[in-house]
């Protein structure tokens, strides 16, 4: 009956049942699963194609939230062959869900043994990208920025700090679990304590991180009035290299401390048609060629540590040395409750 | 060939018409009933029961949404939000849905169509606009981001067209002598209005407040938005629960909550609208409306038109005006930079998401002309029962929220062919959403062709069909026009449905906008606008054009 239906309805609305495009992908094709912010140069992907003879489709979801949960409701029978973008906040409940095949790539000796976080090689680490409290320049001087989380919450910070919703935004989730990871759920002052005094600081919460940074900050090309606000490491070099005028400086600046890291992973899909051409993919991921690809194009640090950074992402940013650690499971295991604590500190 | 067998002959042709038109009536019946159930309920049923079976007791994530308080509340806020957004619009928007029936003003059906353009466009992009106009910084001066006066405002902004169109649109066929009676009669202006008027106007102002209704009942975008999360309605909690936390037993109860609330709305207009259904005697509006003759009447039309102009015109033109800016001075920098790809995080130049937007926009249109038109029919010819459920689950889709229709779609398109991931299921999720609107355009111009003028047709010798060709054909076309560029506006702006499917490397318009946004540097920011504008554009010659087409003022739109 299911068969007649959807025949009929797709027959009549495309005169044909099961055209080119809708027919299962043959092997000389590989899928890749993926979201918005993937991105890389032509030619990048091209690489691969012609390496193996293939044609890589893309597939993209909102973004990583979206994405993994997309696969989970398509567990054994996967939209692709490859999945790329599942970040540490997702990743456990990819692991918990069993949507990825152990794939254990020789790249990987390339790459930080502190970014490998599944030590049974599901998922491959990618990429990584640090939030960051950004500051505008033209307002604030480098030796007055703030220095500590615990500064945007004092005085002279009053009034300045945009933030994004945890529930919302990445960014807003990763600057939220920064803060857990620094003041603790217990003790004297805990991240409670934290929100409130940024809330009684008079912060700014919005939904997205496009609404913070443009339409709230005053840094870059932002048109807001707020010289604060939660970004990434790489925000200061995207300013330079996406302005109309080539810029001898970075108009804005990063806060080294309180900040959150966020690694991207790529995976094998379980159940995929062309899980060798997708074991493949991810090796050519984490090669020195892709990898020195993703900086301009993503605005990400590359995992594997022989490729080199673009000349704007050693001038103008860094990596912060000390970084805020949760690990995956206590983050998937707390998420629901902290967003909704958070909640109620922020929105009573 | 004698007398006698011609009239078998006849008798023939009559039985082979006959069955071309039972043939035909099936279709339209069947047609617009197959795509419903294939492309929206068996999807819907899909994801909400699994959903429901996630849970260990199917039905506890009901008892779940009632005991929480947090979820209580956003049922309250959802519906206090619409009743105050719908008063708001209706309050706001009289004024010129009376300027543009009963009056002529030079450029006014370029106006009227001008104030239909924040209908069709993408929230995301008003929403930041609307920032610009009611934030800190804002032109306005005051700041409202973060309290309820700038949603309810962003809904006023969104569905003033609604009201200026449908309540406009009878008003303008209202005869004026009626009222000018009972002003000879003694009555002061606003009791000429309110006994005789209002009363006339109530179909349209109850059709037009049901629209609002449901729009600001579901709305997603602008509360995203704009309320930040502190203020959510059941559909941006749908959202919430699905994405963020992965509760589909929860999401699929709240689901069924928000479904069976807007039915029940639907339900109540339909009830509403047949016991109220009378006759009147309508005017054409080109003889209602005239040129303002004093100086009251002049400060009247002054006064509406730039109230809508600077209320309407200040997010718009903000969004132009930042597409011409670059490095703090005017310039074309964003346009022109449109076409590169290689330094584009979009990974496409810019410009081809403006050919897809088209290409899935006329598929869209196509998609909802053919369903839209064959539903008009039914909904149109057949009185009762049959044609107030067909409508109603016409409508259905409006009140499903996107994010349950984009998984639906996942859940339910793997067999026998796998559709999850076509790009056919873009123009089908738009074409959901644009049938009602193509069937509200249509259906009033098809209940307006009198039936004797199709019986006179067919005692003249005509067959039904001819009639139907000959007689309805070219009316129903002319609105079919309208109901076209309605679709194609409205699929030109789409986000939400097409944000939550799983789609090929084809960004449209507004998924590049969006795309855009997300990535720091003005170069990016310049994109995002002038992308916004040239879709600001696109939907206002879209809708200009079918401007040319109305057939005088009949249907809802």
């Amino acid at each position: 009956m299911r068969v007649i239906a959807i025949c009929l309805a797709f027959g009549l609305l495309t005169a044909s049942c099961g055209t080119a495009d809708e027919a299962p992908p043959s092997p000389d094709t590989l899928t890749l699963v993926t979201h918005q912010s993937f991105a890389v140069s032509e030619g990048t992907i091209e690489l691969f194609e012609a390496q193996h003879d293939i044609t890589v489709e893309i597939l993209r979801s909102d973004d990583a939230g979206a994405m993994v949960n997309q696969a989970i409701l398509t567990k054994g029978n996967p939209l692709g062959d490859v999945i790329f973008g599942i970040d540490n906040t997702f990743l456990s409940r990819a692991l918990d869900a069993g949507i990825l095949e152990a794939y254990e790539s020789p790249g990987l000796a390339a790459v930080p043994d502190d970014l490998k976080l599944d030590p049974e090689h599901r998922a491959t680490p990618i990429d990584f990208g640090d939030v960051c409290v950004n500051y505008d320049r033209s307002v604030i001087n480098d030796g007055e920025a703030p220095k500590s989380l615990l500064e945007l919450a004092g005085e002279p910070a009053r009034g300045m700090l945009v933030v994004e919703n945890p529930a919302t935004s990445s960014p807003g989730l990763a600057f939220l679990l920064a803060t857990i990871a620094e003041f603790g759920e217990d003790g004297e002052y805990t991240w409670k304590d934290y929100w409130a005094d940024l809330r009684d600081n008079d912060v700014v919460v919005t939904a997205g991180w496009d609404d913070a940074y443009y339409g709230r900050f005053s840094g870059g090309a932002g048109q807001g009035d707020r010289p604060l606000v939660v970004s990434y490491a790489s925000s200061p070099p995207a300013e330079v290299i996406f302005s109309e005028t080539p810029l001898d400086e970075a108009p804005t600046g990063i806060m080294e401390a309180g900040c959150f890291r966020q690694i991207e992973f790529a995976g094998v899909l379980a159940g995929a048609d062309a899980p060798e051409l997708a074991a493949e993919f991810i090796d050519f991921m984490l090669g020195v060629e892709f990898q020195e690809d993703i900086p301009l194009n993503m605005f990400v640090f590359p995992a594997n540590a022989e490729a080199r950074l673009p000349e704007a992402f050693v001038e103008y940013t860094k990596i912060p040395d000390t970084l805020a650690t949760i690990s995956p499971d206590v983050i998937d295991a707390n998420r629901q409750r902290w967003i909704e604590e958070w909640d109620a500190v922020m929105l009573p | 060939m004698g007398r006698r067998d011609a009239a078998v002959t006849n008798a023939t042709r009559a039985q082979r018409v006959d069955g071309a038109g039972r043939l035909l009536r099936s279709l339209a019946v069947g047609i617009p009933l197959v795509f419903l159930i294939v492309v929206f309920l068996y999807p819907l049923a899909s994801i909400l029961i699994t959903g429901l079976s996630g849970d260990a007791r199917p039905l506890a994530a009901f008892g779940d949404v009632f005991a929480k308080p947090s979820l209580r509340g956003v049922a309250w806020f959802t519906l206090w939000q619409a009743i105050a957004s719908t008063l708001l619009t209706l309050v706001l928007a009289m004024p010129a849905a009376y300027v543009f029936a009963r009056y002529e003003f030079p450029g006014r059906s370029l106006l009227r169509a001008a104030v239909t353009i924040p209908f069709v466009l993408p929230t995301l992009v008003v929403g930041s606009a609307f920032l610009a106009v009611l934030g800190p910084n804002g032109a306005l001066g005051i700041d409202l981001s973060s309290t309820i006066w700038a949603i309810l405002l962003a809904h006023v902004f969104y569905n003033y067209a609604v009201i200026v169109r449908t309540v406009g649109g009878l008003w303008a066929n209202l005869d004026p002598r009626l009222e000018e009676a009972a002003r000879i009669l003694g009555a002061g202006r606003w009791t000429a209005f309110r006994t005789i008027t209002l009363p006339l106007l109530r179909p349209a102002i109850a059709a037009a407040s049901s629209i609002v209704f449901l729009f600001t009942f579901t709305s997603f975008g602008v509360i995203l938005v704009l309320g930040n999360l502190e203020f959510r309605t059941i559909e941006v909690e749908i959202w919430r629960q699905t994405m963020s936390f992965l509760n589909l037993p929860v999401a699929a109860a709240l689901s069924v909550l928000q479904l069976v609330a807007v039915s029940l709305i639907l339900l109540a207009y339909s009830r509403y609208q047949e016991r109220r259904a009378l006759e009147q005697s309508l005017a054409p509006a080109s003889s209602t409306s005239r040129k303002p003759q004093n100086a009251r009447e002049w400060w009247v039309v002054g006064g509406t038109l730039s109230f809508t102009a600077i209320f309407l015109g200040t997010p718009l033109a903000i969004l132009a005006e930042r597409s011409l800016r670059f490095g703090g001075e005017w310039s074309l920098a964003a346009y022109t930079s449109l076409g590169d790809g290689a330094d584009s995080p979009l990974f496409v130049p810019a410009t081809r998401a403006i050919g897809n937007s088209l290409g899935f926009a006329l598929a869209a249109m196509a998609i909802a002309l053919v369903v839209g038109i064959l539903a008009s029919t039914v909904i149109a010819y057949k009185r009762g029962a049959v044609s107030t459920w067909f409508d109603l689950l016409l409508m259905l889709p409006l009140g499903t929220s996107a994010v349950t229709i984009g998984f639906g779609f996942l859940v339910a398109f793997d067999s026998p062919i796998d559709l999850r991931t076509s790009p056919i299921l873009i123009p089908l999720a738009h074409s959901l959403i644009a049938i009602p609107f193509v069937v509200r355009t249509v259906v009033p111009v098809m209940r307006t062709i009198r039936s004797r003028l199709r019986e006179a047709a067919r005692v003249l010798g005509a067959s039904p069909l001819r009639a139907w060709r000959e007689v309805d054909l070219p009316l129903i076309a002319r609105s079919g026009l309208v109901a076209a560029g309605f679709a194609f506006a409205i699929s030109l702006g789409e986000f939400g449905a097409t944000a939550f499917l799983v789609r090929p490397d084809r960004p449209t318009l507004p998924v590049a906008i969006f795309r855009l946004l997300g990535r720091p540097g003005e170069l990016n920011f310049g994109r995002a606008m002038a992308l916004s504008t040239i879709l600001m554009v696109l939907t206002a010659v879209s809708i200009m054009a079918i401007e040319r087409f109305r057939v005088g003022d009949t249907g809802e739109f």
